[in-house]
């Protein structure tokens, strides 16, 4: 590859993401049930009253296909800052229980104590907040690993998925639909007070995070050699955590944990951009391309209706389970 | 529960924790009968023990006996599968629900619900067990199997658990795609799917029972080979031990167990995870005895796991499954942590 290319690539990618992600949020506008052309599409978002899209497009469609965007981008932003800040793919905060720990909060909030809204939020971001530092001072014995941070994680996440199920089990009326927002995550019955959180926090931390795009690269790289290059390391680090927390948190009390979108983000970003580039931008936009594409697919492609998550799900595992046999080759793992 | 001197003979300390197992076993099978949303009295126990239905109290008795037994047998049959599966892996995290089995019985045992008809155990104790026998090899495949092809010691805990995580989600996203499709069975599968023994009645266990007790049979067979196995490959061996086939057949009778539980009560985690640790340390790695008092322990665990979520929550009650996994899961976690990292 050439100097030229590579450094035009990685703007060359954004734009494309850029384009699908657009592409993708009118798909999801113009088809389903009933099909919208595209300038009626464009005529509701712009604010005027068009005979029957009006509601479809307006009051269902539209806040379903931005939660998506919104909250695929905020996954993707938190997913490869944490699998960057430490240094491993599997790092990301689906995998080590900080999204499951934002869904409990939020499903104890709305079941036991009747939240709605942003103390829904809140709460999710007070617990994943918990989580991440429970996590953190569980591995930190001996020497932070990215292994035993991880296994101890996924032993987290898994208390807490039993836990999500048992509060789910008491809620007055069973809805699976709705339960599966919980589980893995759903767009289903969204309205604007749910994207309004999500997309105020991805547009106060998004920016930030953006902003920390050098000393995050530097960070990977190794703490000594970040605070010899000048990066405030305790700092920048504890700034990169909450940022990343917050991201999940928010999206997590609206859309639920939508499986492995966090966790698949950052690498797929990386494989398109090459290496040494910052992934931030890019893997927020692959995150919306999968929630926006795989929601897609669940509502128009199937005989049932799916929620989003269980398509990322499927989608989802088998890469894990690529990077575990790869990983047998590097001796990675 | 006393515990015997340290210093005193091996044997002899066995076989006192043994008998502190058998004894603690039969006085949470009375608390178990006894206690729940209702507490009976020792007279309506003895009455419904003899067939009465007539109080409350006797129905609860009733109600409760079938209850235990189930989770006595599940609990036996989880620990002794995750003592196996420990033993062939050589794996301290190995377990039936973190190596993805249970997960894949449950989704054998959805799909033939939902699309063969299947309505009791007693039909789908076979789907059960080829879905756990699937899900295991394709795990235990996914976390040995790179490039460079198969090596049996390439599958390190972390790997185990990762590659256990990723299959087990992917089944967890199958079951719900099956299920929502089908409102009629959702309420069915779904008690069933978190893991409970409060749907216990004696035809299905006995239906299940002779699975039970084959993988029993062939688990405490392969006692000696697992005391092989734990060696190395190489030193087993050498010992005369035909290292395949050994492996083969102890794996065979973990998975039977895995399955044919599953199939009765739905997906139970971590039992076969925290057993085989805490009785290891009472009485050594030996599996002549590591095997039949995991199994008591695994019986006292679920038990007092059942009873535990009967009593917290009155008058609703917690399935086991979920007391397990949040008892399980801090376990779990103290493995992790006292594993040296080169370990892991």
């Amino acid at each position: 590859m050439s100097t030229t290319s590579s450094r035009t690539r990685p703007v060359a990618v954004v734009a494309a993401l850029g384009a699908a992600v657009v592409a993708l949020y009118l798909l999801n506008l113009m088809v389903g049930r009933t099909f919208y052309p595209l300038d009626d599409v464009v005529a509701v978002a712009l604010g005027a009253d068009v005979d029957g899209a009006g509601f479809t497009v307006g009051r269902l469609r539209l806040p379903r296909a931005s939660l998506g965007l919104v909250a695929g981008a905020a996954f993707g932003l938190a997913g490869v800052c944490f699998q960057t800040l430490l240094r491993n793919p599997l790092a990301s905060p689906d995998v080590i229980g900080i999204s499951a720990g934002a869904s409990t909060a939020a499903v104890l909030g709305i079941v036991f104590f009747g939240l709605s809204g942003a103390s829904v939020a809140g709460l999710a971001v007070a617990a994943a907040l918990v989580v991440a530092a429970a996590i953190y001072a569980l591995s930190s014995r001996g020497g932070a690993t990215g292994t035993r941070l991880i296994l101890i994680g996924i032993g987290v996440a898994a208390m807490l998925e039993s836990l999500t199920t048992y509060v789910l089990s008491k809620a007055g009326a069973w809805d699976l639909q709705e339960a599966m927002r919980w589980l893995t995550g759903s767009l289903n019955g969204v309205g604007w007070e749910q994207v309004v959180p999500v997309a105020v926090a991805l547009g106060i931390l998004g920016p930030l995070l953006l902003a920390q795009a050098g000393p995050l690269s530097m960070l990977a790289l190794g703490e000594d050699t970040a605070a010899g290059l000048g990066v405030a390391v305790g700092r920048t680090r504890l700034l990169l955590v909450l940022a990343a927390v917050g991201l999940v948190a928010f999206a997590t009390a609206a859309a639920g944990p939508i499986a492995f979108v966090a966790f698949l983000s950052g690498p797929i970003a990386g494989g398109l951009v090459g290496h040494g580039r910052s992934l931030l931008l890019p893997a927020a936009l692959v995150g919306a391309v999968l929630v926006l594409g795989a929601d897609f697919a669940g509502q128009n492609a199937f005989a049932t209706r799916y929620p989003v998550g269980i398509v990322t799900g499927v989608v989802g595992a088998p890469y894990l389970v690529y990077l575990i046999m790869r990983s047998n080759r590097t001796g990675a793992m | 529960m006393s515990s015997p001197a340290a210093t005193a003979h091996p044997g002899v300390r066995r076989s006192a924790w043994a008998l502190a197992l058998v004894g603690a076993l039969a006085l949470l099978a009375v608390l178990s009968v006894a206690f729940g949303a209702r507490v009976v009295s020792p007279g309506e126990v003895w009455g419904g023990l003899a067939g009465s239905t007539d109080g409350f109290g006797e129905a609860a008795v009733a109600k409760r006996v079938p209850r235990t037994a189930l989770a006595l047998l599940a609990g036996a049959a989880l620990a002794v599968s995750g003592v196996v599966m420990q033993g062939v892996t050589r794996n301290p995290l190995a377990d039936p629900g973190i190596l993805g089995v249970n997960m894949g019985a449950a989704l054998a045992v959805v799909v033939g619900i939902a699309h063969f008809g299947l309505v009791s155990a007693t039909s789908f104790v076979w789907v059960a067990i080829a879905g756990a026998a699937v899900a295991a090899l394709v795990v235990y495949a996914i976390a040995s199997l790179g490039p460079g092809g198969f090596h049996a010691g390439a599958a390190t805990p972390l790997k185990l658990a990762l590659s256990g995580a990723a299959v087990s989600a992917a089944l967890a996203s199958f079951i719900s795609a099956v299920v929502l499709g089908r409102n009629d069975i959702a309420s069915g599968v779904r008690s069933w799917q978190i893991g409970g023994v409060g749907g216990a009645d004696f035809a299905s266990m006995a239906a299940v029972a002779p699975f039970l007790a084959g993988g029993l049979a062939i688990s405490l067979l392969a006692a000696k080979a697992l005391n092989s196995l734990a060696l190395g490959d190489e030193l087993a061996a050498g010992l005369g031990e035909r290292v395949g086939l050994a492996r083969g057949l102890a794996s065979l009778g973990a998975i039977v167990l895995a399955g044919a539980v599953t199939a009765l009560t739905g997906p139970i985690g971590f039992v076969g995870l925290v057993v085989p640790h805490v009785v290891r340390l009472l009485i050594g790695s030996d599996h002549r005895w590591l095997l039949p008092l995991s199994a008591l322990a695994g019986a006292v665990l679920l038990t007092a796991a059942d009873i535990v979520g009967r009593v917290v929550a009155r008058p609703a009650e917690i399935d086991v499954g979920i007391v397990t996994a949040l008892v399980g899961a801090p376990f779990f976690i103290y493995i992790v942590r006292r594993q040296k990292v080169r370990e892991l």
